[in-house]
C-alpha cells in the first residue's frame, strides 16, 4: 500500500461531445482517481467545440467527489488564445500552467500547478516558481526518475506528479501538421484532427510506426508507462501518477493503476495489465531511465 | 549601428573575428560545454578565448553576447552558474539564457547584468515576455520562429522589451525549447544536451531501395541514387502519414527572411539574428556582409532585395523559405 495519488491529465485530442461525456463518466466512477485536469491545452481553435462538454464533465466529476483543476494552453499564439489564458487564470482557484504566459496572468501569490509542457528541468527553476506559488509540478516528460528525485530532494515543499500513462507530448509548433497532411493549413483546418482520437500515426519510410500527430502537437507513437516499482517512485519523491486520456478501456487502465498503487501489482504486473487493455501503441519507458524516450526497458 | 542591430553567430574565435570584420553589430557565442545549445565537438570558446573575444569585439565597436541557453541538469546546476560567472568575468555585453533557474541565479548574483531571453524559452506572447521581464529584468527576447510578421508587430506594441528575430539559417519548425523529438529517438536533445539529431546517432545505409539515413536506427528519409542527401535532422525527414510519404513537418529548407526585413523593422524588431554557429567563418562573413548591406540600404531608403540573392547557394538543400513570417506557412 502506498499513498500515491492517481490523477487524470488534460485531454489532448479533439474528441466528440459524446466521447468526452463517456470518458469522464468512467473517470467519475473510478474510486482510484482523486484529481482530474480539464481544459484545451493543445490548440485554442478547438476550445469552442469542447468547452461545453468539459464544463459538463466538471459537474459530473465534482459530484463524484473528484477535485477538478483547469489547465492552460501550452503555446497560446493568438490574441484570442492569450485572452482565454488570462480569463482562465483569473477564474481558477488552482490552475495548471502549461506556458509562462499564464503565470503572468495569475493573481500574485495564487497557487498553481506547473504542467509537463513547461520547461522545468532542475531544482533552481522549480524553486523560483515555488516562490511564486507553485504547489505541484507534473515533471517534464524528458526527465529521468533520478532527475525527478534531485528536484524533489531540493524542493521538499513541492508535490511531484509523474506523467505515468499515455502518448508523450513531444513537440509544439506554430504549424498544424494534421492540416498539412490533409493538404491544407492551420487557418483552413476544418478540424481534421477529430478523425484521429489518439493522434494520426506517422510511419518511417520503412513502414514502422514512429510518431503521432495531434494538430500542432507531435507525440510519441509509443505509450509511455511509468512502470518503476512503487517503492522507487516513493523514494524519488513522487506523490501522484498522471494518466493521460486515450481511447480504449479506460476503466481497465485506471483499475490497473489502482491495484499498482495499492501494492497489489508490481511494476511488471502493471505493464502486463496495461498492455492487456490494448493501448494505442507499444509501452515505452526510456525517459524514466534517462535514455531515449522511445525505448522499452526493464522495469526500474 | 543602423536602425536594426545585426547579431551574427560565432562558433569559434576565427568566426567571431570574421563576423566583426564583416560588419556585425553583435556576435553571439558559447562556452565549450553543455551549457550552450551548440555543444558540438570543435566548436565554441574556452574562458580565455572568451576574454580575448570580448576585447577584440570591443576594440572594433562590436558586442559579445554569450549564450548559456540549455536547461540546467537537475542536481548539476552549478555548471550553468559557473558559465554565467565566466561570461561576466569576460565582460560580455549580455548573456542569453533560457532556463528559469539560470535566469534566477544571474539576476541575484549580478543585478546589473544585461539578460536576453533565448529563443529556447519560446516566449511568443506579451504575457510570457512580461513574466520574464518582471521576474528577472530580461531586456530582450529572441522570438521563436513560429510567428508571422503582423503577429510580431502586434506583440511589439504590447511590450517594452526589445525583440530580436531570426532572419537567416536553419529553421526550427517546432517552437524552440518545446521539442523533445531528438531525445525521444536518441536520448539527447537541444534542451538537455545542446544538440539535435546528434552525429553519434546518425548512420547511412545503402541498398536496392536507395540511401537511407537513420537516427538511432530509425529511418529518417530515403534518397534515390540521383538525389542529394542532407544531414538527417529528424523534423526535416520524410515520413508516411495517411498513405502518403512526404516531408510531413518541413522540407529541408533554410530560412531567408531578407525580403521581410522592412516589415520586421516596421514591426518594431530591434535586432535580427543569423543562425549557424556550426557553419564556419566563410559562411558568417558572407551572410554578415549581405545583411550589413541590406540594413544599410534600407536605412538609406533603398531596396534590399538585391542582397537576398547573394545568399541562395548557402541554403540547406539549396532551397529557402520565409518560414512562419508568411501566414500560409502554417
Amino acid at each position: 500500500m502506498s499513498d500515491l495519488e492517481l490523477t487524470v491529465g488534460p485531454l489532448m485530442f479533439l474528441w466528440s461531445p459524446e466521447r468526452i461525456a463517456d470518458y469522464y463518466a468512467q473517470v467519475a466512477a473510478a474510486p482510484e482517481v482523486s484529481r482530474v485536469y480539464l481544459g484545451e491545452v493543445v490548440c485554442g481553435k478547438r476550445s469552442p467545440l469542447t468547452v461545453e462538454s468539459l464544463l459538463l464533465a466538471e459537474e459530473v466529476l465534482t459530484r463524484a467527489g473528484k477535485s477538478v483543476v483547469w489547465a492552460s494552453q501550452a503555446l497560446p499564439a493568438t490574441p484570442r488564445e492569450a485572452r482565454a489564458v488570462r480569463e482562465l487564470a483569473e477564474a481558477s482557484a488552482l490552475l495548471e500552467v502549461n506556458d509562462v504566459a499564464a503565470l503572468a496572468c495569475l493573481p500574485k501569490g495564487a497557487a498553481f500547478v506547473a504542467g509537463p509542457m513547461l520547461n522545468l528541468y532542475n531544482e533552481s527553476a522549480v524553486a523560483a516558481l515555488v516562490a511564486r506559488g507553485c504547489q505541484r509540478i507534473c515533471a517534464n516528460v524528458e526527465l529521468s526518475l533520478d532527475a525527478v528525485a534531485a528536484i524533489a530532494k531540493a524542493c521538499p515543499q513541492v508535490e511531484i506528479e509523474l506523467f505515468a500513462y499515455g502518448r508523450l507530448p513531444l513537440a509544439l509548433s506554430g504549424r498544424c501538421y494534421h492540416a498539412r497532411a490533409h493538404k491544407t493549413h492551420k487557418d483552413g483546418c476544418l478540424f481534421v484532427c477529430e478523425t484521429d482520437p489518439d493522434g494520426m500515426t506517422v510511419r518511417t519510410v520503412d513502414g514502422e510506426p514512429f510518431l503521432a500527430v495531434n494538430g500542432i502537437q507531435t507525440m510519441s507513437h509509443g505509450v509511455h508507462l511509468a512502470d518503476a516499482e512503487v517503492g522507487r517512485l516513493a523514494a524519488a519523491g513522487v506523490k501522484a501518477l498522471r494518466i493521460s486520456p486515450h481511447t480504449g478501456d479506460v476503466r481497465a487502465v485506471l483499475a490497473a493503476f489502482g491495484a499498482f498503487v495499492r501494492g497489489e501489482l508490481d511494476g511488471a504486473g502493471l505493464r502486463a495489465a496495461v498492455a492487456a487493455t490494448r493501448p494505442p501503441g507499444p509501452l515505452i519507458n526510456g525517459y524514466l531511465h534517462g535514455e531515449a524516450g522511445m525505448l522499452s526497458m526493464e522495469v526500474l | 549601428m543602423g536602425s536594426i542591430e545585426l547579431v551574427c553567430p560565432a562558433g569559434s574565435p576565427p568566426m567571431l573575428r570574421a563576423a566583426v570584420e564583416a560588419g556585425a553589430d553583435s556576435v553571439y557565442c558559447g562556452l565549450r560545454d553543455e551549457t550552450n545549445a551548440r555543444n558540438f565537438p570543435g566548436l565554441n570558446f574556452s574562458p580565455a578565448e572568451m576574454n580575448e573575444a570580448v576585447t577584440f569585439a570591443r576594440d572594433h565597436g562590436a558586442r559579445v553576447l554569450v549564450a548559456i541557453n540549455t536547461f540546467a541538469r537537475a542536481g548539476a546546476d552549478e555548471t550553468w552558474r559557473r558559465s554565467v560567472d565566466t561570461a561576466v568575468a569576460a565582460g560580455a555585453h549580455a548573456v542569453i539564457v533560457a532556463d528559469i533557474g539560470v535566469l534566477s541565479y544571474a539576476r541575484q548574483a549580478y543585478p546589473d547584468l544585461r539578460l536576453h531571453l533565448s529563443v529556447q524559452a519560446a516566449a511568443n506572447s506579451a504575457e510570457a515576455i512580461a513574466f520574464y521581464a518582471e521576474s528577472f529584468g530580461v531586456r530582450r527576447v529572441v522570438l521563436p520562429r513560429v510567428m508571422t510578421a503582423p503577429e510580431i508587430a502586434t506583440l511589439a506594441k504590447a511590450t517594452s522589451v526589445e525583440l530580436e528575430a531570426f532572419v537567416f539559417g536553419g529553421l526550427c519548425v517546432m517552437a524552440e525549447g518545446r521539442c523533445a523529438l531528438s531525445s525521444y529517438a536518441t536520448g539527447r536533445s537541444p534542451n538537455l544536451s545542446g544538440v539535435c539529431s546528434p552525429p553519434e546517432a546518425v548512420s547511412f545505409e545503402t541498398d536496392a531501395n536507395g540511401l537511407t539515413p537513420r537516427l538511432a536506427g530509425v529511418a529518417i528519409d530515403r534518397f534515390a541514387a540521383d538525389e542529394a542527401a542532407g544531414y538527417p535532422t529528424l523534423c526535416k525527414g520524410r515520413f508516411e502519414a495517411m498513405g502518403d510519404t512526404s516531408y510531413l513537418f518541413e522540407d529541408p529548407v533554410s530560412l531567408n527572411a531578407m525580403t521581410v526585413l522592412r516589415d520586421l523593422r516596421a514591426a518594431g524588431v530591434k535586432a535580427i539574428k543569423v543562425e549557424g554557429r556550426q557553419r564556419g567563418k566563410t559562411y558568417v562573413r558572407r551572410v554578415t556582409e549581405a545583411f550589413r548591406g541590406a540594413i544599410d540600404a534600407l536605412d538609406a531608403g533603398r531596396d534590399c532585395e538585391p542582397f537576398a540573392r547573394m545568399l541562395t547557394d548557402l541554403a540547406e538543400g539549396g532551397r529557402e523559405t520565409e518560414g512562419a513570417y508568411k501566414r500560409k506557412w502554417r
